[in-house]
C-alpha cells in the first residue's frame, strides 16, 4: 500500500521531468550539434576555426569579467559587513536600498549610466561649469566594467550580507577573548565564515559579466565582447552553426572557471551557489 | 549591537550615493522641457504625456504581463507538483534532478536564449515550417522553463520541513491520501509557493536576454521594446519610463517591507524570537 502510495508521489514530477528533458537537455544537446555541423547538417569543426579570429574578444571578455568581479567583491565586503552590524531595522532598509535597483531593467540602468557618463552628460558639463577640462570615459573599457560593476553589484552584497549575518556574534566575542585583535578575528573568524558567499558572489557577478551584450555595446562603443558576437551571429547574421560553437566555448570556459572557484571552498555549501 | 562608527557610516553614504545617482538624475531629466540629458531647460510633463499616447508602449506592457502571469502560473503548478514528488524520491534521483533543475541557472542567460532558439529552429525545419515559429508559445515556453528553477528551489526547503507524521495522521483519521494533501501538507508549504511565484513574475517581466533569443518579430515584451527604443540616439520618453517603472517598483517594495516589519512586531509580542 505505501509502495504504491510513493510511486504515485514520484509520478507527481514526471510533467516537470518531460519539460526538463525537452526544454532542458535537448536545447544543450542542440548547441552541440549545430556547433559541430554545417548548413546542410554534416559533420564538420569548420566552425570552430572560424571562432579562432575571435581569440582576442573572448579573453578581453574573461578580463573585463574578472575585473569587475573583483571591483564588486572589493567595494561589496566592507558593505556587507557594515550592513551585517546596523540594528535589525536599519538592516532591512539597506538591504531595501541594494535590491532597489535589481528591479529596474537592466537595459534602463545601463541606459542611465550612459547618460550620465557621455561626453555632454552630466559629470562632464559639472566639470566644465567649474572650470575643469572634460574627461572622456564613455567607450572605453573602464566605462564597460563600471557598467558591469554598477548592473551586477547587488548579486555580490546579498550572499556575503546573508553569510555575515548568520556569523554569531558570541563566536566573534570568544575570539576577541582569546586575545584576538580585529585583524586577528578577521582573519580567522570572519573571513573562513564569509567564504561560501564570497564564492557565490563572485559566481553570480562573473558569469552575467562575462556573458553580457548589451553593456557592452552601450558603454564600449564599437567594442565587442563574447556576447555581442554571438548576439550578432544569431540575430544579425541567422549563422546559427557558427553561433552554437561560439556558445559551447563560452559556455565551456565558465564552467572551467567556476571548477577553479568551487576548488577553494570544500563543495558542502551548494545549496548557496545559486 | 555596538554604534557604527564615522567611517563605516559615510562609506555606506557614499556606496549608496553612486548607486542611486544614474537613476535621480534620470528621474530629474524625464521631466525636462528639452530633449537633453544634461541640460535643464525648465520642468515638462511633455515626455509622459508622449508616453501615454504611445500605443506599442502600452501594448508591449500588456504583452509582459500577460507573458509574466501565463508563466508564472504555469511554472508554479508544475514546479510545486514536480518538487512533491522529487520529494518522495530517493537521495541519489533527488541529486540527479537538483542537477539538471540548476543547469538554466548556472549556465549565462544568453547561452540558454541560444539553446532555446536552436531547439524551435530545428523543430521548425523538423515541421517543414518555412517561416520562423518564434512568437507568443515560443516566449512562454521560454519563460516557464527558466521560472521553474526558482520556484522548485523555493518549494524545496519548505516542503523539506513539513512533518511526515502530519499526513500519516490525517490519513489515519480518515482522508484520502490526495485530501490529506490538500488539508495538511499544502497550507503549510503555501509561504514558499507564493514566493516561487512573485520571484518567476518579476523574472519574467524582467527577462530581456532570453526573449531576445526566443521571441519573434510578431510579439514584443516591455524590455525588448526599451531595447529597441535605445538603440536610437535620443530619447527623452525612456526616462519617463524608467521613472514610472522605479515608482511602481518602489511602492510595491515599501509595502512588501511595512508587512515584513508588521510581522515582526507580532512576533516580538508574541515573544517569539528567532
Amino acid at each position: 500500500m505505501t509502495k504504491r502510495k510513493g510511486f504515485m508521489q514520484r509520478l507527481l514530477a514526471a510533467p516537470y521531468l518531460v519539460w526538463a528533458a525537452l526544454f532542458i537537455i535537448v536545447p544543450l544537446i542542440m548547441v552541440i550539434y549545430y556547433a559541430f555541423t554545417d548548413k546542410n547538417g554534416a559533420f564538420t569543426f569548420d566552425n570552430f576555426s572560424q571562432i579562432a579570429a575571435f581569440t582576442h574578444t573572448f579573453t578581453l571578455s574573461i578580463w573585463l569579467g574578472a575585473v569587475a568581479t573583483v571591483i564588486c567583491l572589493v567595494i561589496a565586503y566592507p558593505l556587507a559587513y557594515i550592513m551585517s552590524r546596523m540594528k535589525p531595522r536599519h538592516q532591512r532598509f539597506a538591504m531595501m536600498l541594494v535590491m532597489l535597483p535589481m528591479w529596474i531593467n537592466l537595459i534602463l540602468r545601463t541606459y542611465a549610466l550612459m547618460n550620465i557618463v557621455a561626453d555632454t552628460g552630466i559629470i562632464n558639463t559639472m566639470l566644465s561649469f567649474v572650470g575643469l577640462p572634460p574627461v572622456h570615459m564613455i567607450n572605453t573599457q573602464g566605462a564597460v566594467v563600471a557598467g558591469m560593476v554598477y548592473n551586477f553589484i547587488p548579486y555580490m552584497i546579498m550572499p556575503i550580507y546573508n553569510v555575515m549575518t548568520r556569523i554569531d556574534p558570541p563566536v566573534l566575542e570568544a575570539s576577541r577573548d582569546l586575545g584576538g585583535n580585529f585583524f586577528q578575528t578577521f582573519r580567522r573568524v570572519i573571513f573562513p565564515l564569509s567564504l561560501p558567499g564570497i564564492v557565490s558572489g563572485i559566481t553570480m557577478v562573473f558569469v552575467p559579466s562575462v556573458s553580457t551584450f548589451y553593456i557592452s555595446t552601450k558603454l564600449g562603443g564599437t567594442m565587442a565582447l563574447v556576447g555581442d558576437i554571438i548576439e550578432f551571429t544569431f540575430i544579425g547574421e541567422t549563422n546559427y552553426n557558427v553561433g552554437a560553437s561560439m556558445s559551447l566555448i563560452l559556455m565551456a570556459m565558465i564552467l572551467l572557471c567556476m571548477l577553479v572557484m568551487n576548488r577553494f571552498t570544500d563543495g558542502d555549501e551548494e545549496g548557496l551557489i545559486v | 549591537m555596538k554604534r557604527l562608527s564615522v567611517v563605516s557610516k559615510l562609506y555606506l553614504l557614499f556606496v549608496f550615493v553612486v548607486m542611486y545617482a544614474p537613476i535621480a538624475v534620470m528621474i530629474f531629466f524625464s521631466f525636462n522641457a528639452g530633449k537633453s540629458t544634461s541640460d535643464f531647460e525648465g520642468f515638462s510633463l511633455r515626455w509622459y504625456q508622449a508616453l501615454l499616447q504611445n500605443d506599442e508602449v502600452l501594448q508591449a506592457l500588456y504583452n509582459t504581463l500577460i507573458l509574466a502571469t501565463a508563466s508564472a502560473v504555469i511554472a508554479t503548478v508544475l514546479g510545486t507538483v514536480a518538487a512533491v514528488g522529487i520529494s518522495g524520491m530517493k537521495r541519489w534521483q533527488r541529486k540527479a534532478i537538483n542537477t539538471v533543475t540548476n543547469l538554466p541557472m548556472m549556465n549565462p542567460d544568453i547561452v540558454t536564449g541560444v539553446s532555446m532558439l536552436l531547439l524551435f529552429a530545428f523543430a521548425g525545419r523538423l515541421l517543414g515550417q518555412e517561416e520562423s515559429v518564434l512568437g507568443f508559445w515560443t516566449l512562454l515556453i521560454a519563460h516557464i522553463t527558466f521560472n521553474l528553477p526558482y520556484v522548485i528551489l523555493s518549494v524545496q526547503p519548505v516542503l523539506s520541513k513539513v512533518d511526515v507524521h502530519l499526513s500519516e495522521a490525517a490519513q489515519d483519521l480518515g482522508c484520502t491520501p490526495v485530501k490529506a494533501f490538500f488539508k495538511v501538507v499544502l497550507p503549510s508549504i503555501v509561504p514558499g509557493i507564493v514566493t516561487g511565484f512573485i520571484m518567476a513574475f518579476t523574472l519574467s517581466i524582467d527577462d530581456f536576454v532570453i526573449s531576445v533569443f526566443t521571441a519573434g518579430p510578431s510579439f514584443s515584451t516591455l524590455p525588448l521594446y526599451i531595447y529597441s527604443m535605445t538603440k536610437k540616439p535620443i530619447n527623452p520618453d525612456i526616462n519617463a519610463l524608467s521613472t514610472l517603472m522605479f515608482v511602481v517598483v518602489l511602492i510595491l517594495l515599501i509595502f512588501i517591507n511595512m508587512g515584513e516589519s508588521r510581522q515582526e512586531k507580532k512576533d516580538r509580542k508574541k515573544g517569539v524570537r528567532q
